[in-house]
């Protein structure tokens, strides 16, 4: 998950969401997936309509289906499945509301109208111009087949990776988000007695931020080698001028210690309304302390 | 220091002294006070989890998945969370609980506020007031939409009638069936009246007339977004044909028929093609002339609207198509072909004026 591509919505009850835009290349693919559910349903009515005693009125039938199919798969897929198509679903990838509000029907009927000018055009624009100008010159084919290219890959040319259907009904693609939820690690350090204990200056160093980093690393506890625990140990000893004569500590052990104590004090000031961002934000508190 | 269970409303960290008195190694033995944070989660995650299961049972099999009391719940659940969402970030500095949290709000959000609509209903709702009440608030680009159309019929007409190679021009020769300039007077008259048994073939033809005119709708609305001007070139290129077709009867002093051949099916389909030129014109104005909102939050506005009704377009297109392909084929004498092209004209037109009784309160600003 990189931070450029988070955005932030608000739910009609006005809290903030993160959600992470969907990447190219699963949009890509939930298309490719979908369009070959649409070919292969096609074919396989064309097949039966080949071999099935090719009468007329099941050639309408076959017709008026991939007319049906190619307009309305998308937009009732979306339409039932929140947001979502087998493609899609496949990508865990869905479509939502760029602001946050309700998904409404006229939004998903107008980013899936649309298609037809992105996908279908562009195609023939490339494959068989004359279908579309019959009797251009070869500049003026040239010329409005790059633009139609340039309709289909206008998702590249913009930050939110807008297709003109989304743009036209105001929607974003995003990522279903997936976490896991753990197991609180504080709730789990309070099991067991506490080692090394610290000072409220030696906890007043540091901010949310690296406590959330330290946060991470003992999550992954058996990825990380004895190595980062010693370096890792060393900096916050330094950094809390940890007394020399007791330099002699369990990395790991005293790691989980100094988070139990700096998350506790860090979220008692929360309780009082005081919050330390990161170090930076921590230091100045501390100068401000010193000064009054 | 005591025993775990003991209860330090400070901890025993707080105070620098007794640290210093104990020292690291002195200090062991006691047990961190339960943080605010773990106490939440604590009593709140039975609630999360519940709300897990509903989530992942609607992402799994639908809404359908869940009975009435279920569905209650899960909105219930959303909300209760959402709020504990609120309150975690406030006083937790758990991330992973607040990540995810945040992420089980989002897909419960997902859940919550996707769509979610009765299909009858909301479909009388959508024809019998929402598509007539938008197509009245579009009427300015119907009429220039038409107009267009118009301009390109009557211009087709007069040059086709000036220069009759100019059919050839105009019509692209897969269209005409050999019905061109060349052919005799004979072979048009009976082409405007060839009756078919009704087979199999007018089925096919009918659903192939719709997809293929449905589509080039669809397109004309789409092309709405680069500026329009794909627009006009279509509505303005269908009237040419259409006026260089109805020229060349003209010579042949088959006016009356071939109008007769035309309208019954032509008034319904020119109208759709309008209604869709008229959408696409919408998406147009709103990036050119935006107005008093963003180009970005006009297109949006006016682009959710303009495909509700290029849906109504659609079906329309297929009445059409019906018309034309069975109708048109089984119905030869003139008064009726007349009468018919009236009568759908005069449908059309009782449908999407006013009604007599009003909309339906609050219907008018309703998404279809």
């Amino acid at each position: 998950m990189k931070d450029a591509d988070q955005r932030v919505i608000t739910t009609p009850e006005g809290i903030e969401l993160p959600v992470v835009l969907a990447s190219m290349g699963s949009r890509l693919v939930a298309f490719i997936l979908d369009a070959l559910i649409i070919m292969s349903v096609a074919l396989g009515l064309a097949l039966l309509t080949i071999f099935g005693g090719a009468s007329g009125s099941f050639a309408a039938f076959f017709v008026l289906i991939v007319f049906l199919l190619r307009t309305f798969y998308f937009a009732l897929f979306e339409l039932f499945w929140q947001g979502s198509t087998p493609g899609k679903r496949n990508q865990r990838i869905r479509v939502i509301d760029a602001h946050g509000g309700p998904l409404s029907p006229g939004a998903i009927f107008a980013r899936n109208l649309t298609r037809e000018m992105e996908i279908f055009l562009p195609l023939v624009a490339m494959f068989s111009p004359e279908q579309l100008w019959p009797g251009a010159s070869g500049v003026v084919a040239l010329l409005a087949a790059l633009w139609c290219v340039g309709l289909l890959l206008m998702p590249f040319f913009n930050r939110d990776r807008l297709r003109v259907g989304d743009l036209i009904a105001g929607t974003r693609v995003i990522v279903v988000p997936q976490e896991m939820l753990m197991e609180d690690l504080s709730a789990r350090l309070a099991t067991r007695p506490a080692r090394y204990a610290f000072t409220a200056t030696q906890l007043s160093h540091y901010g949310n931020y690296e406590l959330q980093v330290l946060e991470d690393l003992l999550r992954r506890e058996a990825d990380v080698d004895k190595d980062t625990w010693r370096l890792v140990c060393e900096k916050i000893r330094k950094r809390i001028h940890w007394p020399d004569d007791q330099a002699d500590v369990e990395p790991l052990v005293f790691l989980r210690d100094f988070y139990a104590a700096q998350r506790a004090r860090l979220e008692r000031g929360l309780l009082l309304g005081v919050r330390h961002a990161d170090k930076n934000e921590a230091r100045e508190a501390q100068a401000r302390t010193r000064a009054g | 220091m005591s025993g775990p269970d003991t209860w330090f409303p400070l901890g025993p960290i707080q105070t620098p002294d007794s640290t210093k008195e104990s020292g690291p190694s002195g200090a062991a033995g006691f047990t961190a006070p339960e943080l605010k944070s773990v106490q939440f989660r604590r009593e709140r995650e039975a609630v999360w989890r519940e709300l897990e299961g509903l989530v992942g049972a609607v992402e799994k099999r639908g809404l359908r998945a869940l009975d009435a009391n279920d569905a209650r719940r899960l909105a219930m659940l959303y909300r209760g969370t959402l709020s504990a969402l609120s309150v975690a970030r406030a006083i937790s500095l758990d991330r992973n609980l607040v990540v995810w949290l945040e992420g089980l709000c989002g897909r419960a959000y997902l859940c919550v506020y996707g769509t979610r609509h009765h299909l009858g209903r909301a479909l009388i709702h959508y024809f019998l007031y929402w598509l007539p009440a938008a197509m009245r608030r579009l009427r300015w680009h119907l009429l220039l939409a038409f107009v267009f159309l118009l301009a390109g019929g009557v211009a087709g007409f007069m040059l086709t009638l000036s220069d009759l190679d100019l059919f050839y021009s105009v019509m692209p020769a897969g269209m005409t069936q050999g019905r061109n300039p060349a052919a005799t007077t004979e072979f048009l008259r009976n082409g405007l009246y060839q009756r078919e048994a009704m087979d199999d073939t007018l089925t096919a033809f009918a659903s192939f007339l719709f997809s293929h005119n449905a589509r080039i709708g669809i397109a004309a609305f789409a092309l709405g977004f680069v500026l329009g001007l794909p627009v006009f070139y279509l509505l303005f290129y269908n009237g040419l044909g259409l006026g260089a077709f109805a020229a060349l009867y003209h010579t042949r002093g088959l006016s009356v028929d071939v109008w007769g051949w035309l309208l019954p099916h032509g008034v319904t389909e020119l109208f759709a093609v309008v209604v869709c030129g008229a959408c696409g014109l919408v998406l147009a104005q709103a990036i050119v002339f935006p107005g008093r909102h963003s180009r970005i939050d006009q297109l949006k506005i006016r682009g959710r609207e303009a495909a509700g009704v290029v849906l109504g377009a659609v079906v329309l297109f297929f009445v059409a198509a019906i018309l034309e392909g069975f109708f048109r084929q089984l119905v030869t004498d003139v008064p009726t072909r007349y009468a018919t092209a009236a009568a759908t004209a005069l449908f059309w037109l009782v449908f999407f004026l006013p009604r007599p009784w009003g909309t339906r309160p609050g219907a008018k600003n309703n998404a279809p």
